[in-house]
């Protein structure tokens, strides 16, 4: 009984996302590059980190480089393609650790309340004061250029806004009749965070990791254009930064806008996403669109 | 609004002032690795000369004994030489101060009056294709990052059409004085302060509308229109004030996220402050005034929200009576 309650609120999500303008439209381009991530080895015409012919150096697209070639006459055409993986990959684990740790954080403050909650949110407090980029920058500059730092860097910045926006939703439902049921059934702290808590910030969870992974592909972009970037893993950042060190940005177009058109375009969708996602979860727009 | 209120906003300034503090001091130190050696990658340095380097900024010494010389230091003002420049990291510093602060007052002048304006319309056309056509453009804007917007500005307007220059803050040694080179530095400021602007001005749109959408719903904008007051005195006299409120907390909120935009500005357009010593520092590997930009970043963010705090204050009745509740 309840199974099917579930199925038809899923499959009643799915149809407003899809007849959601920005939904719809976010996804279409997301899936467009995840299809690229995911077959980048088909897509691509040489490795992207080959060096080619010298005399090929800044080459104009043609019908060897499609997209022309950089300085070091790398191929543009099979770098963008590579590059949907960092910028994905960075995205995703990021925003997977700082969800779940702001989560934890956010439902033990909101649940403990008293002088735990007190510590933790004014730890929150102090991060969320801290200037993001430059404390990105120079943790990033310090810990060394890796992909793996460039995560932990963005993970260390962002998780205090998930972890407010959790508490908050908890300290509500913290005085709701269910988990007032469940107290008086003698269910302890721990069982009643996982049971009864975490089931319903699920949601909530869920529209932040949407808005996570746009706020980590903008930061691992901006990181890696300021050539914080992992050298040996060629993202859209480090292919600006590389370009706009080299002096050749006026004599070579082909080298800027596709990466800087996949930034734009990967972030919009995911903006997309997020906003037709808080537009469906917000209360009262199932009855407004007939479902 | 009581003066109970000022003093609480303080020591919580003053708390996370030297939090911030531990922080810069910590992040160069507990780092993995050795400083001196981060610092200096070059394999070809010796081992003596690291250790005399070492004995040189006092990282031989135990961690604690490090600590009280470096707070001692700052206290002083001093925040050590700059390996880069060879001058001390708070004269490199005061000089890219004004720069920063010319570049991002204009820019976010600019974007608060643009950004009410269009976000006013578009909450007062509520539902209108101008509202779904000014959210969706501030939507798209706000997801670009601002050195995606310079570099496409610079491309444009500084390459192909070359009525901008590339960068830089004045024609060098072009000798102007007075007007002329005001008119100097603001034709050098045009692009960087637009690629600012376009970055900011999304939010003021977005949290404009949303106010305003807000208070037309009120009692008063009610009671005003069925007394018969003209729509556009409703919208100038009653609406617009009361949406104006957010925009102070939404200053103050940002601020540390507004930095960001700075930085990538200045570093695109080579504008000689802050953003663009961070960059250079970073590419530089020079710690010393890293470290010092980060501090000065962070006060400045630290500042900023202590004085929004004070302003929303007197601004907001809410708070008033809230501080005067907390006096009795």
């Amino acid at each position: 009984m309840r199974d099917s309650y579930k199925l038809t609120k899923i499959k009643d999500f799915f149809a407003m996302f899809f007849s959601h303008r920005m939904g719809k439209w976010g996804f279409i381009i997301f899936c467009f590059f995840i299809f690229i991530a995911l077959f980048a080895p088909l897509l691509r015409t040489v490795a992207p980190d080959a060096s080619g012919d010298v005399s090929r150096i800044l080459q104009s697209p043609d019908k060897i480089s499609w997209l022309g070639t950089d300085d070091l006459a790398r191929d543009i055409w099979s770098q963008v393609i590579y590059g949907s993986r960092v910028s994905l990959t960075i995205g995703f684990v990021t925003a997977f650790i700082t969800v779940i740790s702001g989560t934890f954080v956010g439902i033990v403050a909101g649940f403990k309340g008293g002088k735990v909650d007190e510590i933790l949110m004014r730890i929150v407090d102090f991060f969320m004061m801290l200037p993001h980029l430059p404390l990105m920058i120079v943790l990033a500059a310090v810990m060394g250029a890796s992909i793996w730092n460039i995560v932990i860097v963005i993970s260390i910045v962002s998780w205090p806004s998930t972890a407010r926006l959790v508490r908050s939703q908890v300290l509500s439902l913290k005085e709701s009749a269910f988990v007032e049921a469940a107290r008086c059934l003698g269910a302890g702290d721990a069982t009643m965070m996982t049971k009864e808590i975490l089931p319903n910030v699920i949601p909530v969870m869920f529209a932040q990791a949407v808005l996570m992974v746009t706020e980590t592909i903008y930061s691992e972009s901006v990181l890696s254009f300021l050539g914080l970037g992992d050298p040996t893993k060629i993202s859209w950042g480090t292919m600006l930064h590389f370009c706009f060190e080299s002096g050749a940005m006026s004599r070579s177009p082909w080298w800027v806008f596709p990466p800087v058109i996949c930034i734009v375009a990967l972030i919009i969708s995911f903006s997309f996403l997020g906003t037709s996602i808080s537009d469906i979860l917000t209360p009262g727009y199932k009855e407004t669109m007939g479902y | 609004m009581g003066i109970n209120y000022i003093v609480k906003k303080l020591i919580a300034s003053l708390l996370t002032l030297f939090a911030i503090t531990f922080v810069n001091f910590a992040i160069f130190r507990l780092a993995p690795g050795d400083p001196v050696r981060m610092m200096f990658r070059d394999p070809r340095i010796s081992i003596e000369t690291i250790e005399k380097m070492r004995v040189e900024y006092g990282l031989d010494k135990p961690m604690v004994g490090q600590y009280f010389s470096y707070m001692k230091n700052l206290c002083k003002g001093d925040l050590g030489i700059s390996f880069w420049q060879k001058k001390p990291v708070e004269e490199v510093i005061a000089e890219r101060i004004p720069r920063t602060l010319l570049l991002i007052g204009t820019s976010l002048i600019i974007a608060v009056i643009l950004g009410t304006l269009l976000g006013a319309i578009a909450g007062w056309k509520g539902g209108s294709k101008t509202d779904s056509a000014i959210m969706s453009i501030s939507m798209t804007l706000y997801s670009v990052p601002s050195f995606a917007f310079g570099i496409l500005l610079m491309l444009a307007f500084a390459y192909h059409l070359a009525i901008f220059p590339l960068g830089g803050i004045e024609t060098p040694a072009s000798g102007y004085h007075g007007f002329r080179k005001a008119m100097d530095v603001a034709h050098h400021m045009v692009l960087p302060a637009f690629s600012i602007v376009l970055w900011y001005i999304g939010q003021y749109i977005i949290i404009t509308r949303s106010s305003m959408k807000e208070v037309l719903s009120q009692p008063y904008i009610m009671t005003a229109r069925s007394k018969g007051v003209r729509e556009k005195k409703i919208l100038t006299r009653h609406a617009l004030r009361n949406a104006f409120l957010p925009l102070i907390t939404i200053t103050g909120v940002n601020i540390a996220f507004m930095t960001g935009g700075i930085i990538e500005a200045e570093t695109v357009f080579s504008w000689p402050g802050l953003g663009r010593l961070f960059y250079d520092a970073v590419m530089k590997r020079d710690y010393p005034l890293l470290q010092g930009c980060f501090l000065v970043f962070s006060v400045a963010v630290i500042v900023l929200n202590f004085v929004v705090d004070i302003i929303y204050g007197k601004v907001d009745p809410r708070v008033k009576i809230g501080g005067k509740a907390a006096d009795a």
